[in-house]
């Protein structure tokens, strides 16, 4: 049993026009076997607590407190995250040339799991994993996400998820850009990771649209920054057919009409 | 001696009149904002800094107009201000330029099939001088004070099934000249690897006939010690339905500058020109390459990549593409991408393009230097993978697009190897 804790935590960037706050004390505690889903306007910080959990350099935490079973993550290097059981599906996951899927996901199992799988069994698991995500076995020998479609991309981020069975994922906006098929695929690929029984989920989206396939334990409702309503999955029904106007008419309504997408 | 001074179309010689709104000579401008005038950024000053051969008029305004020549005395001493050694450290270059190359050449040692024939020969051998003029004022040195050279003959349909390695290894610091001719028969095939190895302060000319219908790949390594000058012109004719590959990498040597050019001399030809260079602290590493498309229906594509690390590393690619009037229906492009690794190293890339038909299939150029992108930082060690194993792989796979093209397989295991030990002194 694992506890991921966020306390009070503050989050700036750095944009031409000065320093920028983005997360205004956000406090957040999931456990092992839970599913939390976030769910916002688009600019309300999302994304921004999802990349400050995995360590992206371009965020700036300026007070507030991440652990993961007590320790600090945010004394940890991005790599030390990962290898302590942090999992984040990246939104817009980036190409990266020369490098092949095959070699990528060995180092990668090598590098969390402090040594290198075993050859026949790991051959084997990957591809079962590929086969249920339907991904066709020639991306193995392809570059990492290099010409693979949105969609393709969002597979072989859950296929990762899958291999690396991590202690908590983030799900960022792993849903957007997908057609229904492929939702289903995906969703299917978590649900699967999920009850294995070892991981605690944070799913983040804009959309209800996803949380038909993946069912939350908590809804956090973020605006501006902040979560403004918390509660259990009937929250999720009711934003579908309210959807965010409602928090709009509060203190975050400025925010949320000039808010730029993230 | 020839000396050109026909005026050309140079793309990137600055314009007085836009012919088309939003078009300049040097291409689509985006926007007629852009477009050449008075106000216009980029059609002004610019366009003209882009272009670094003189105006219009002066004869090294086209590449085509470049002196060549067997005779020393027929170039000018170097200034260093010149086109073509404006990058060049001449101090470093050890005399090459300036002294008579009487050194011992580097000891030449050829293995391979038995069918390739290898033939130690002197200055009047009729088949020195069938590939090249040389274009710069060191290769004339070069060819004024070989001693003898070696030729290299693929008979004619002998498809070699191993490659063929002549080794260039260098014992000595006294300025040398050194000659090699590679001559592929007719519908011949074979891949020739020039392994330059050793201590050497040498000035090289490598011509490579590649006759009609033969298949050809010359694999040029520069694995020299840490303190070799070494300044190579390698010239290819390509014949008809001809196809040459040249595959360029430089790692080691104090400095080293390669220019190699193709040319094509009947239709149906294609040339692929690869580059990988590294350099280090202190290294200058310079190419220019040269594609003369003189006549129709030719394909070209030139791609080098190189990585820099440390103080004053220096690397020069300079791509110079010309496509002639009679050259209807050529197909060309060509590139150059630089990693600075650190602070401290120095890229400069020139790519040139010269068009003087617009009967053409296509031609390009591009190029781009950057530093590793953290985005690809970021994501690999999202996925527990550590810095310097992430940043390995990013460069490991950057440099590899030009690994693969050698199709040698220990060959190219060789060379994987040397970008590790390159890239663990990064890290050091």
């Amino acid at each position: 049993m694992s506890t991921l804790e966020i306390k009070d935590l503050h989050v700036s960037i750095e944009t031409e026009q000065g320093t920028k706050e983005i997360l205004k004390g956000v406090s957040l505690t999931i456990r092992t076997g839970e599913t939390h889903a976030i769910m916002g306007p688009n600019g309300s910080g999302k994304s921004t607590l999802a990349s400050t959990i995995a360590g992206h350099p371009r965020y700036n935490v300026t007070s507030g407190s991440i652990t993961l079973d007590g320790e600090d993550v945010l004394e940890m290097s991005v790599d030390q995250r990962a290898r302590a059981g942090v999992f984040l599906a990246m939104q817009y996951p980036v190409e990266v040339p020369g490098v092949s899927m095959t070699n990528f996901l060995r180092t990668a199992k090598t590098a969390i799991d402090g040594e290198a799988p075993k050859l026949r069994t790991w051959t084997k698991d990957v591809k079962a994993a590929m086969e249920q995500l339907r991904i066709d076995a020639d991306f193995a020998q392809r570059n990492v996400n290099e010409g693979f479609s949105g969609g393709e991309k969002k597979r072989v981020e859950i296929l990762q998820l899958e291999l690396f069975k991590p202690k908590f994922a983030i799900l960022d906006e792993t849903d957007s850009g997908l057609d229904v098929d492929a939702l289903k695929v995906v969703s299917e690929g978590v649900n699967r990771a999920h009850s294995e029984g070892n991981m605690g989920t944070l799913l983040i989206t804009h959309y209800t649209r996803i949380l038909r396939y993946i069912k939350p334990d908590f809804v956090h409702v973020f605006v501006d920054g902040q979560v403004v309503e918390e509660g259990g999955p009937e929250l999720a029904d009711r934003l579908e057919d309210e959807g965010y106007d409602r928090y709009a008419k509060g203190a975050g309504a400025a925010a949320i009409a000039a808010a730029p997408a993230l | 001696m020839t000396e050109i001074t026909t005026e050309k179309a140079r793309i990137g010689a600055p314009s007085a009149q836009p012919f088309i709104d939003g078009f300049t000579e040097e291409g689509e401008s985006l926007s007629p904002i852009n477009a050449a005038g008075a106000k216009s950024p980029l059609a002004g000053a610019s366009a003209k800094s882009h272009s670094h051969g003189g105006g219009e008029g002066i004869p090294d305004s086209s590449r085509a107009g470049r002196l060549t020549s067997y005779k020393l005395a027929d170039f000018k001493p170097l200034t260093g201000l010149e086109e073509d050694w404006r990058f060049t450290p001449l101090k470093r270059l050890r005399g090459l330029h300036s002294e008579v190359l009487s050194g011992a050449a580097p000891a030449v040692s050829v293995s391979g099939p038995d069918a390739v024939i290898v033939e130690t020969v002197g200055r009047d051998d009729q088949r020195i001088g069938t590939a090249g003029i040389p274009e710069d004022r060191v290769s004339a040195n070069a060819w004024e004070n070989f001693a003898e050279a070696t030729v290299v003959t693929i008979p004619e349909e002998f498809e070699a099934d191993s490659e063929i390695t002549v080794n260039i290894t260098g014992s000595s610091a006294d300025a040398a000249a050194q000659h090699l001719v590679i001559v592929a028969k007719k519908f011949s095939k074979a891949v020739v690897v020039l392994n330059h190895t050793g201590n050497a302060v040498v000035a090289e000319n490598v011509e490579i006939v590649v006759e009609d219908s033969a298949n050809l790949t010359v694999v040029s390594l520069q694995e020299w010690d840490d303190a070799a000058v070494h300044a190579s012109s390698q010239q290819a004719k390509i014949g008809r339905d001809a196809k040459l590959k040249h595959v360029m990498v430089s790692l080691g040597g104090d400095l080293v500058r390669v220019t190699p050019s193709a040319r094509f001399t009947a239709p149906g030809g294609e040339a692929e020109l690869f580059g990988l260079y590294f350099a280090d602290a202190g290294q200058h590493l310079e190419q220019r390459l040269f594609v003369d498309h003189a006549v129709a229906n030719c394909k070209s594509n030139v791609l080098y990549k190189g990585a820099l690390q440390g103080r004053n590393a220096h690397a020069v690619w300079v791509g110079d593409v010309l496509i002639r009037k009679e050259a209807e229906g050529t197909d060309t492009y060509e590139a150059n991408r630089n990693l600075l690794l650190t602070d401290g190293a120095r890229a400069d890339s020139v790519p040139n393009l010269e068009i003087e038909t617009g009967l053409i299939e296509g031609a390009g150029h591009a190029s781009a230097t950057g530093r590793l992108d953290d985005e690809h930082l970021f994501y690999l060690m999202a996925r527990g993978i550590p810095e310097n194993v992430a940043r390995r792989l990013v460069v490991r796979g950057f440099l590899n697009e030009i690994i693969q093209q050698i199709k040698v397989p220990a060959l190219e295991e060789r060379l994987t190897d040397a970008v590790e030990r390159e890239l663990a002194l990064t890290e050091n």
